[in-house]
């Protein structure tokens, strides 16, 4: 995984809120083997009409759309399954952030071990994000601060050991495999 | 020593390392089940860094989400039909075989949806941590295990190191007093639970549903009530241990034996909630108000009792954007809507005792012309008890299709699929949009909702088939 530090991008905004795991990364693609090319998927049957035609009002067909890494949107993203192609959707696409008041907790997991930064933000800086589409916005992972296009801040809040691993690019496995003596030792403790 | 509620108790005895402001708990996983979706990734993982699965003697694997569940292809008679499916379900074989992971293989006696088939086998038992690669995995919280899903990354730690890393979750009492009234199921009491929590309401927190309603709940119907924990962002759900848990247990395969079994009871008994123990929230829920529930939107906290009529909401961009998709109006009654499709299956709702319920109402009488009413057993033991009572003769006599066991019509992944604009009453946990197939419209109900609906061809209370 690449260190990510700072987001520097454009916004997309989907304003509604509750948008689930099956509108990110529709069922029928998960029966894929790997993790890649999943972004040709990501919000298909929001994109593609019933021919597989691109359909010209979804943002994400837009040119404005194009380039952008960070993701604006409504109440409760990523509500639903534990789906990891989700997160593995939005990255291929391009997405390194999703910004929402509110973020699903086995999603959001998933967005950290994938180079997603989920950002969570108050309902007032929410609200101007879904008002200004198209807003430049700043992501400072290392200082846990947003930077609105008026130049104002807005703190974050990332868990320390995520946020650890993603400016350095290091995954929770190997934390893990390091303390196998530990869990050698839980495991004659409790006879397992 | 302070008083601990029932997952407090969990997490304290799973604890390999505390955690720190700096770093999350190292959380001992004692049961880890695996299917065909989400996993390839997590042994590719493995394989990679030339790693071995640390407790195979820990992890099962079963073929559910892709796997048909109709009999020929099954059964290898045919070739499945979905290539991609099949390609995923030889690659799961190949990592089992290749990590010496246990398989419940397509053509196994004790195959069936991963969340029917550990408890059916005794794997679940109170006082353990249970992940899986689905959010469904709230459902083995019923006996009293931390029980919770996880994304392919962590099925990859889990495989490697049997722990995981985790930040300890708030906890969230949902205390449910009051006798459910005729006609009433555990379906309709849990949606009634997210309707009151919101859908994004637990996230964050563990619930533990509390109170004389639980307690009188069979385990079946506490695995229903648990299951859709995840529903409300909750991702875990606890039932207490008691004597229905430890009789539901009794003898299954996985169960201690014997002496081993009253020594795990009298563990078992020492972990529901300290009298005095300290919740972060608590909500009250009257069950003896309830009517049974029926979804009408694209969310399953969108419910209503299933005489009320679907509410108005002026102003809400995503209240009109459901109904736009459900093809609904405000203020209409859904008794009496047409279906074209009921499901009956899923890990919420395919047990036998869902299967009896849905048949007593089935029994002498026709699916509606039109109709498609498919049957899916949760398990093949399940299908196979159903059987030996007959109650596959029930749906079949009626013109409804029974199936091998397998996730079916629940998401739109293994061939069994909703048509695009058709109204389908399903037994199961999701209303999302295009979840049952594209376009699907989805109705979330309790199986004897969906039974009645299949004969009436129309959203039917089932009060009106049920004898008192």
């Amino acid at each position: 995984m690449d260190p990510i530090r700072t987001i520097h991008s454009r916004t997309v905004v989907m304003p509604s809120s509750n948008i689930d795991t099956d509108q990110i990364m529709p069922a029928r693609f998960l029966t894929t083997t790997t993790r890649d090319g999943l972004g040709k998927h990501l919000f298909a049957d929001w994109r593609y009409d019933g021919n597989g035609q691109p359909n010209p009002d979804f943002i994400l067909n837009r040119s404005e759309a194009v380039g952008c890494q960070i993701l604006v949107a409504g109440r409760n993203i990523g509500c639903g399954s534990s789906r990891e192609h989700a997160p593995w959707g939005l990255y291929d696409y391009g997405f390194r952030a999703v910004v929402s008041t509110e973020i699903a907790d086995i999603f959001r997991n998933n967005c950290l071990k994938n180079g997603l930064i989920p950002v969570v933000v108050d309902e007032s800086t929410h609200a101007k994000l879904i008002a200004t589409p198209g807003s430049l916005v700043s992501i400072d992972l290392e200082g846990c601060v947003l930077t609105l296009p008026d130049q104002s801040t807005v703190p974050f809040v990332i868990e320390r050991f995520a946020r650890y691993c993603l400016l350095n690019g290091v995954d929770e496995t190997g934390y893990l495999l390091s303390k196998s003596a530990e869990i050698s030792a839980y495991e004659a403790r409790t006879q397992l | 020593m302070t008083a601990r509620t029932l997952f407090e108790k969990l997490w304290d005895a799973h604890e390999v390392v505390a955690e720190t402001a700096d770093t999350p708990a190292v959380l001992y996983i004692d049961l880890h089940l695996t299917h065909e979706v989400t996993s390839p990734q997590a042994f590719s993982n493995l394989r990679a860094r030339k790693l071995p699965v640390r407790r195979t003697d820990r992890t099962f694997a079963t073929l559910d989400h892709s796997t048909p569940t109709d009999t020929d292809q099954l059964f290898g008679k045919i070739p499945i039909r979905m290539q991609s499916a099949a390609k995923q379900i030889h690659e799961f074989e190949k990592n089992c075989a290749e990590f010496g992971v246990e398989l419940l293989g397509l053509t196994h006696k004790q195959r069936g949806i991963v969340h029917i088939i550990g408890p059916e086998l005794g794997l679940t038992q109170p006082g353990k941590t249970i992940v899986c690669g689905d959010s469904h995995t709230s459902t083995h919280g019923a006996f009293g295990a931390l029980a919770f899903g996880i994304g392919t990354t962590e099925v990859g730690d889990v495989l490697a190191t049997q722990c995981l890393l985790q930040r300890k979750p708030k906890t969230l009492a949902v205390n449910v007093e009051g006798a459910l009234p005729f006609g009433v199921t555990a379906k309709d009491l849990v949606l009634a639970i997210i309707r009151e929590l919101g859908v994004g309401g637990g996230t964050g927190y563990v619930i533990e549903y509390r109170g004389s309603t639980i307690r009188a709940l069979s385990m079946d119907e506490r695995m229903t009530v648990c299951n859709m924990s995840i529903e409300a962002g909750a991702r875990a759900g606890l039932v207490a241990p008691d004597e229905t848990t430890y009789a539901y247990l009794n003898g299954k395969p996985h169960a201690p034996q014997g002496a081993a079994f009253d020594r795990a009871v009298a563990h078992w008994k020492t972990l529901p909630s300290d009298a005095d123990a300290r919740f972060d929230r608590q909500i009250d829920i009257d069950a003896s108000t309830l009517e049974p529930m029926i979804t009408y939107g694209t969310n399953p906290g969108m419910s209503i009792g299933i005489s009320a009529k679907v509410p108005t909401q002026a102003n809400d961009e995503v209240h009109a954007k459901a109904l736009a998709y459900m093809g609904l109006t405000a203020g209409q009654a859904l008794q009496g809507q047409p279906v074209e499709f009921v499901f009956l299956g899923s890990c919420t709702n395919a047990r036998l005792s869902d299967l009896r319920a849905a048949a007593a109402i089935v029994k002498g009488h026709k699916v509606a012309p039109g109709v498609r009413f498919l049957v899916v057993p949760g398990s093949q033991q399940i299908k196979h008890l159903a059987e030996a009572e007959g109650l596959d003769r029930v749906f079949i006599d009626a013109g409804a299709e029974w199936r091998e066991s397998g996730c079916s019509m629940c998401l739109g992944m293994n061939g069994d699929l909703v048509s695009r604009g058709s109204y389908c009453v399903s037994t199961s946990n999701r209303n999302f949009e295009g979840r049952q197939g594209v376009g699907a419209r989805t109705l979330l109900a309790s199986p004897i909702t969906a039974a009645a609906s299949a004969l009436a061809g129309r959203v039917s209370d089932p009060r009106s088939r049920l004898t008192a």
